[in-house]
């Protein structure tokens, strides 16, 4: 007997080994789940190590996607669905399951030893530890064995298919269609034949598994309404595929070759992988010694003419300092990428965090000012990565584009963006004019204070640029008292024109006055809205960083009180008291992982409990 | 056909700022000659520097000039050239800045065989932060921040190159105008990283630790002037020779005239050689010392790009990646 369940919006938790495949299921469900009309919001927790002991609980590689038909913002707070492949993935989940929740175990990981390694003392499925869980408890090990028995695997690489038994299994309880997966697995396993059908037939043993066993007495099976997503074409995306296609994109409108330099460093990574497959649109990508030489290889594809970018996390982003000034001083265009994670030094490499603002923005020697956005969602470093490279070379000036590794993992259905609507991107190309070639390449523009873009090659133009104080007008060294004041008003002033360019802040929700207003930036936006939505308070989203948009500050002037939620100790909340002059509340959450809607609910409804 | 530069078409309307008597003064003018003499072009060609006396040389040079940050010149140099392999770049650094500070770069961009022109000068002290011990400093330099003398032992920058896996390492006198001529002119028809160690007179800071061979009373007794396929002749008339001592594996001194087949022919493309040659000391070594053509990063790098850094599809092309649907 089937038993089905119409519900709006189901959150599922796949756990297991590092080793087991995990995430790679993950982001399959994710796919299927969006080719049939979903709305979903992935998280992918999984450990710094890259295969962490078996069984351990700090060796546990969990993806969480939360997906129906309202607009999802977030991974979810709590699974309705749990499917843990060992002890430890069951001891690590179980907390943050709701009561009630579906808990598929499998039996075979359930051995004296994993439940040991796990620290359980005694088996939780036998004491009473899962009493409220509805549980299922299934040998997907020897189940997988025995589905791809003909195949003449050994045992350990039978077993590796159990993430598509389990997948298949998924698959049939959300009533989603195999073929996605199965062209996947065709595709990427096209040069191993056995192990590709060894795959297929897992995938289809686990989704028969779930239809003429057991099964399908036992638990429901999820019917989703299709999501209200405005009309267009769809896909699942990153944040690192986004900013990826995003820069490469910006190389278009702005007719120029990209040249991105970049070491590895985890988040980061994944964006210099993405750029290597979209060479055809004049991307290269260099993988430099150092994350130094990364940035000072883009400034000097910069100076040859292309759009140079770099990207790494914290740590390396600490170690490019230097060559950013370098930049602002040459007056260089640049894009700086930061997928922030957990620090301070190396910190917590594979978990998210939102702690390098005030690097970002205050963090270079001498007075160094330079234009910092960020992106909130995976889909928007699609858009953020655009505006950064327009405004790098606008005003002729390196820019930091805030992103974290929240974004650069998380996956959710973007919409096709029409490339045709976007402004191209116009160069400040050299107009010729009056004196010499040095005099001309420091000629800035007199609204956006951008110097002309001189590259070497272009005839009768040769110049010198570098970190030197250069006299304001001729462009040579000086060492003048007075023309070092100019120039580091100069600077400031550029910083301050950025603010003519970019759009007024908007509300995200709720009204345009009132008592509290929430402000977020980055990827707190999710649960922010949701947050937002549930308590009917205004929520204000920022994009730009520095400068701020024009008219924040008579915006929140509005409300009379602000709410700054953060995964870092205050950081905007003292930007916002330096630039703004306002005095928000913070709400501040640094442990790695994202804000939970509930957590912001109740400190919403805690902050409107208390009298203004 | 554009009408042939002279050496005054690559200076600059800018004041020289070195001390009186450096060394730099000399190089200078054999760079400036050196352009003229090879064809170049000022527009497309590039001097990129890092920090220190030596790295103020692109404001003299009427071309296209970056004075970047300490040490980091060859990472920019590489950026450049990823973007314009056609140019022509230069990089002008010192013993710290090359060695010291920016030695990590130095080493990547002569084992990726960058196209780079490097010119390092070696006047084994810091001179512009007044005077310290360089990472080329003997033991024993006394200096403001070492007064009962260094301890660290020196590196050798050509021992450092070959190390690093360079295709080019050659050697020169700053005041040396034939000597350094020719092995500026073999370094820019050098596709590749060139490393041209320039033996430079700091004569505020380190003034004559050069001297026991840069002297020119002593010069032909003390200086080897390598030439590629001849002899390795030196002294009094081309009167001694270098040998090869198979039984220590070392180079040894001989009179040329008593037994000149045992003089060795210089063969730039022979690494061993090489080495011994970086570490002989008077006669000192110098000229081209190590030479081997190979494919140069640039050339490979877009030889390796699917359309050689072209846009020769449009972002609409993928945008919708592996798999897309519509909603109505």
């Amino acid at each position: 007997m089937n038993k089905n369940k119409d519900v709006d919006s189901v959150v599922v938790r796949l756990a297991g080994d590092s080793g087991d495949g995990i995430q790679l299921m993950g982001s399959q469900f994710a796919v299927s789940t969006a080719l049939a009309g979903a709305d979903f919001s992935t998280f992918p927790d999984y450990p710094a190590e890259i295969r962490a002991p078996a069984g351990t609980t700090f060796g546990v590689s969990a993806y969480q996607i939360n997906l129906g038909r309202d607009p999802i913002t977030t991974a979810g707070d709590a699974p309705d669905v749990l499917v843990a492949f060992n002890p430890a993935a069951l001891k690590v989940s179980l907390p943050l399951l709701y009561r009630g929740a579906l808990v598929i175990l499998n039996s075979d990981g359930f051995t004296a030893r994993n439940l040991a390694k796990a620290g359980y003392e005694k088996d939780p499925r036998e004491d009473g530890t899962l009493a409220d869980f509805q549980v299922v408890m299934a040998d997907i090990t020897n189940l997988t064995l025995e589905a791809v028995r003909d195949f003449g695997l050994s045992k350990s690489e039978g077993g590796r298919c159990k993430n598509f038994y389990v997948l298949g299994v998924m698959l049939w309880m959300f009533d989603r269609s195999l073929d996605t997966v199965e062209a996947w697995i065709e595709r990427k396993l096209a040069g191993q034949p056995t192990i590709r059908d060894a795959n297929i037939r897992a995938l289809r043993a686990g989704h028969a598994y779930g239809e003429t066993q057991e099964l399908s007495a036992s638990i429901a099976r999820f019917r989703l309404p299709p999501a209200e997503l405005p009309a267009g074409t769809y896909r699942s995306i990153t944040g690192a595929e986004a900013l990826a296609l995003g820069i490469a994109a910006a190389g278009e409108l702005a007719n120029r070759s990209v040249m991105f330099c970049s070491y590895p460093i985890t988040p980061a990574s994944p964006m210099l992988h993405r750029l290597t497959h979209l060479r055809e649109l004049g991307v290269g990508t260099f993988q430099a010694e150092d994350e130094i030489a990364s940035i000072c290889a883009a400034i000097g594809a910069s100076y040859g003419g292309m759009i140079g970018v770099t990207s790494s996390s914290g740590p390396g982003i600490a170690l490019k300092t230097e060559a950013m000034g370098l930049a602002v001083s040459a007056e260089l265009p640049l894009v700086i990428v930061n997928w922030q994670r957990g620090g301070p030094s190396t910190g917590l490499p594979t978990k998210t965090e939102q702690s390098d603002l005030y690097q970002a923005v205050y963090g270079r020697n001498a007075d160094t000012p330079l234009p910092v956005l960020s992106a909130s969602t995976s889909g928007e470093c699609f858009d953020m990565a655009i505006e950064a490279v327009r405004i790098a070379v606008r005003h002729m000036t390196p820019v930091i584009l805030l992103a974290d590794g929240y974004l650069s993992n998380a996956a959710e259905p973007w919409r096709l963006p029409d490339i045709d609507s976007y402004e191209p991107i116009l160069c400040n190309v050299p107009q010729g004019g009056e004196g010499s070639a040095q005099r001309q390449a420091f000629t800035r523009h007199p609204e956006t204070l951008g110097r002309a873009w001189i590259t070497p090659g272009m005839p009768g133009l040769m110049h010198r640029i570098g970190g030197l104080e250069k006299d304001i007008a001729t462009g040579h060294i000086s060492y003048d008292p007075a023309n070092h004041q100019q120039m580091t008003d100069m600077r400031a002033a550029k910083l301050a024109a950025v603010t003519h360019f970019i759009p007024n802040q908007a509300i995200e929700l709720g009204d345009d006055t009132g008592d509290l207003v929430v402000v977020g930036w980055g990827s707190t936006y999710g649960p922010i809205y949701q947050a937002a939505r549930a308590t009917g308070v205004s929520f204000v989203h920022l994009r730009h960083l520095n400068p701020l948009p024009p008219n924040l500050g008579a915006l929140l002037d509005r409300f009379d009180r602000i709410l700054v939620p953060e995964m870092n100790n205050g950081q905007l909340a003292t930007l916002l008291r330096d630039k703004l002059r306002v005095d928000p509340l913070s709400y501040c959450k640094v442990s790695g992982q994202p804000f939970l809607i509930r957590e912001l609910v109740a400190k919403i409804e805690a902050v409107l409990g208390e009298a203004s | 056909m554009r009408a042939k530069l002279s050496p005054k078409d690559f200076a600059t309307s800018q004041e020289v700022r070195w001390c009186p008597g450096c060394g730099d003064y000399a190089i200078l003018k054999a760079v400036q000659k050196a352009l003229a003499d090879v064809g170049a072009r000022p527009e497309s060609t590039a001097f990129v520097s890092g920090i220190g006396c030596a790295s103020r040389f692109p404001y003299y040079i009427e071309s296209y000039g970056f004075h970047t940050i300490h040490g980091r010149a060859p990472a920019i140099a590489t950026g450049l050239k990823l973007a314009n392999p056609e140019l022509d770049v230069w990089v002008v650094t010192g013993d710290g800045d090359s060695l010291s500070i920016g030695g990590n770069h130095l080493m990547h961009a002569l084992r990726r065989n960058v196209d780079l022109k490097i010119l390092l000068f070696n006047n084994e002290i810091y001179g512009l932060t007044k005077g310290q011990y360089s990472p080329t400093s003997r033991v024993g330099t006394r200096s403001p921040s070492s007064p009962t003398g260094s301890v660290d032992s020196p590196v050798s920058p050509g021992q450092f190159a070959l190390g690093c896996g360079a295709h080019f390492f050659a050697r020169a006198i700053d005041t040396d105008k034939e000597g350094l001529s020719h092995v500026l002119e073999k370094a820019h028809a050098f596709r590749g990283a060139s490393l041209t160690e320039i033996f430079q007179n700091c004569i505020v800071y380190n003034e004559d630790v050069f001297g026991s061979f840069t002297d020119r009373a002593t010069a032909a007794d003390t200086q080897l002037h390598l030439r590629h396929g001849e002899p390795m002749l030196f002294g009094e008339n081309r009167g001694r020779g270098l040998r090869f001592n198979t039984a220590t594996w070392s180079l040894e001194v001989v009179d040329a005239t008593a037994t000149p087949e045992d003089v060795l022919v210089h063969d730039e493309s022979n690494p061993l050689l090489a080495r011994l040659l970086i570490d002989l000391h008077l006669p000192v070594a110098l000229g081209v010392i190590y030479r081997k053509p190979a494919q140069s990063f640039e050339d490979a790098f877009y030889a390796n790009h699917p359309s050689r850094m072209q846009r020769t599809r449009s972002i609409r092309d993928f945008l919708a990646g592996p798999a897309s649907w519509t909603v109505e």
